[in-house]
C-alpha cells in the first residue's frame, strides 16, 4: 500500500474528497449530455432538411466543433469572454456550455445519419400499407432511429466523462484536480501517492463508463438489425 | 394497337367488377419519359401479369396503381375514385414532415390495394406477428385479438406459425418474402400487386414464394403480377400484358400470349427466355 502510495487515500478526509471530486466531474457531464442529447437529436432532424441556409449553418457548426480542440474552446468561453465582453462566467457553467456545443454538435451528426440511413423502402412499404406518416413515423421510422442511435451516442457520452479531466484547466475542482492537491499535500509524507491517487482517479472513470458501455453492448446485441 | 379497342369493351360488359382502371396513363422523370399512353383494367377474381424487358416500365406501372409513383398524365383510379392525385408520390424521406403526402382517401385505397415487393420489406425491428398485425390494428382500428388469430391462421397456411414471434432477420429470403404476403392480405385487400416478388431470392427459394401466390389464384384473389418467371407467368395468367420501351405492346390471355404472340416484340422476347430458339435465332440472324 504503502510503496503504491494509496494509503493517502484512507488519511483524513482524503477519500470523501476525492469523491465529491468525481461528483463534480459527473455534474458538469451529465448536464452536458442531457443537453446534448435533447439539442443534438432537435438539430439532427434540421440537418436532414435540404433548406440551404439550415443546411450551411449546421455543417459550419460541426465542422467548427470538429477541428477546435476543447480546451481551446473552454479557454475562449472562461477566459476569452471575460476580457472582451466582461462576462464573469462560473467556470462549471462555461464548462457545461462548453461540452454541450461539442455534444449537441457531435449527437446531432449522429442523428443525422441514422435518420438517413433508414432505407427508402421503409416509408414505401409503410405507405403501401396505409399508414399515414405520423404512424410511419411512430412505429416505423423513429424506433429504428433510436436503435442504430443508442448505441452511437453511448459512445459519444463516455467520451464526453471522460473528457471533463479538461475543466480543472479553468479551474474546476474536479476529481483530477482534488486527485492533485491530495499528492500535491502528502509529496513528502508519501511520494509515491502521484501512482496511487492517479490509478484510484482512472479507477473512478472507469468505474463511471463502464457501466454505461456495458450498457451498449447489449443493447447493440439486443437490437442488432440484419 | 388493339388495347384500346379491347379496354372499351371490358368496360362496357362489365363496369360493376371493374377494380382498377388505367387510362393514358404517362410517367416521365423530366425528359425520361418512362410509361406512355397506357390503358388498362383489372376485373374482380382476374390475375393479370405484366411482363416485358427489364426497364420498360412495368414496376413502374405496377407503383403507380397504388399511388406510390406521381404521374404526368391521364388517370389510375380504383373503383371510380382517383388513385394519383396532387397527394400521391413517393413518401417523403423528409423528417418533421408530418403533413405527409398521403392523404386518407390514399390510405384507404391503400388498405385495398396491397402490394408486396421485390426486397419484402418486413420491419427489422418488430416480430413476425407484430409486422403482420401493425396496419391491421393501427390502420384499420381492428380488434388485436381477432387480428392475431387471423394472423396467425395465414401464417400457418405459408408454413411459417413457428416463426411468429421470430424476427426478420431469423428468416430466409423465402420465408420473408411468404411473411410479406401474410402482411399485405391481413389487410383484406381487394386486388394484391406483386412487384417482382421473386427477383431477390435464391433459385431454390423460388418455388415456395410462388407456390403461395398459385393457391392465392385458385382461390379467385383479384391480383397484379409483374414477373419475369415466364413458365409461372403462363401457369397463373388470366391476361398477359407485354410492355416494351414504355408502352403495351400486346395484350393477350396467359395461354395465347405464350403459344401464339401476335406482335414481333412479344415473340422476340419469349424467345430470349429459350435457349435452342437464342442459338437458332443466331444462326439464321
Amino acid at each position: 500500500m504503502q510503496a503504491l502510495g494509496i494509503d493517502v487515500l484512507f488519511k483524513g478526509t482524503n477519500g470523501v474528497r476525492l469523491l465529491s471530486g468525481l461528483w463534480v466531474s459527473l455534474r458538469i457531464s451529465l448536464i452536458s449530455v442531457l443537453i446534448s442529447l435533447t439539442l443534438g437529436v432537435l438539430v439532427g432532424i434540421l440537418m436532414t432538411k435540404k433548406q440551404p441556409v439550415i443546411r450551411i449553418l449546421t455543417r459550419g457548426y460541426l465542422e467548427i466543433v470538429r477541428f477546435m480542440p476543447q480546451m481551446v474552446l473552454l479557454f475562449i468561453v472562461f477566459f476569452g469572454s471575460t476580457r472582451v465582453f466582461g462576462w464573469d462566467i462560473d467556470a462549471e457553467l462555461a464548462a457545461v456550455i462548453v461540452f454541450s456545443f461539442w455534444g449537441v454538435a457531435e449527437m446531432a451528426d449522429l442523428t443525422r445519419g441514422a435518420l438517413i440511413s433508414i432505407p427508402k423502402h421503409q416509408y414505401e412499404s409503410a405507405a403501401a400499407l396505409g399508414l399515414n406518416g405520423k404512424q410511419t413515423y411512430f412505429q416505423i421510422i423513429i424506433p429504428q432511429t433510436l436503435r442504430r442511435l443508442i448505441p452511437l451516442s453511448i459512445n459519444l457520452i463516455t467520451r464526453m466523462i471522460k473528457t471533463t479531466s479538461l475543466v480543472m484547466m479553468i479551474g474546476v475542482v474536479e476529481v483530477l484536480k482534488v486527485g492533485q492537491q491530495i499528492i500535491e499535500a502528502n509529496r513528502t509524507s508519501s511520494p509515491n501517492a502521484a501512482f496511487g491517487i492517479y490509478a484510484v482517479v482512472f479507477l473512478l472513470y472507469f468505474l463511471a463508463c463502464w457501466p454505461i458501455s456495458l450498457l451498449a453492448k447489449r443493447l447493440e446485441k439486443k437490437w442488432a438489425v440484419a | 394497337m388493339g388495347g384500346g379497342v379491347k379496354k372499351k369493351g371490358y368496360v362496357e360488359m362489365s363496369t360493376d367488377s371493374e377494380i382498377l382502371r388505367v387510362e393514358h396513363l404517362k410517367k416521365a422523370y423530366g425528359e425520361n419519359v418512362i410509361l406512355k399512353d397506357i390503358s388498362l383494367s383489372v376485373h374482380e377474381g382476374e390475375v393479370v401479369v405484366i411482363v416485358g424487358p427489364s426497364g420498360c416500365g412495368k414496376s413502374t406501372l405496377l407503383r403507380t396503381l397504388n399511388g406510390l409513383e406521381e404521374i404526368q398524365g391521364g388517370s389510375v383510379t380504383y373503383r371510380g375514385v382517383r388513385v394519383n392525385g396532387e397527394k400521391s408520390g413517393q413518401p417523403r424521406r423528409r423528417f418533421l414532415n408530418m403533413k405527409t403526402p398521403h392523404s386518407e382517401k390514399l390510405s384507404e385505397i391503400r388498405q385495398k390495394v396491397g402490394m408486396v415487393f421485390q426486397s419484402y420489406e418486413l420491419f427489422p425491428h418488430k416480430t413476425i406477428l407484430q409486422n403482420i398485425m401493425l396496419a391491421p390494428v393501427k390502420v384499420q382500428k381492428r380488434d388485436k385479438q381477432e387480428v392475431r388469430e387471423e394472423a396467425l391462421a395465414l401464417l400457418e397456411r405459408v408454413g411459417l406459425k413457428e416463426k411468429a414471434d421470430a424476427y426478420p432477420r431469423e428468416l430466409s429470403g423465402g420465408q420473408r418474402q411468404r411473411v410479406a404476403i401474410v402482411r399485405a392480405l391481413a389487410m383484406h385487400p381487394e386486388v394484391m400487386l406483386f412487384d417482382e416478388v421473386t427477383a431477390a431470392l435464391d433459385p431454390e427459394m423460388i418455388r415456395e414464394v410462388l407456390d403461395v401466390l398459385l393457391r392465392l389464384a385458385e382461390q379467385g384473389r383479384t391480383m397484379v403480377i409483374v414477373t419475369h418467371e415466364m413458365s409461372f407467368a403462363r401457369a397463373i395468367a388470366d391476361r398477359v400484358i407485354f410492355i416494351d420501351q414504355g408502352g403495351i405492346v400486346e395484350e393477350g390471355t396467359g395461354s395465347s400470349f405464350f403459344r401464339t404472340p401476335k406482335t414481333e416484340r412479344a415473340k422476340k422476347f419469349l424467345e430470349t427466355f429459350s435457349y435452342d430458339k437464342i442459338s437458332k435465332h443466331r444462326k439464321t440472324g
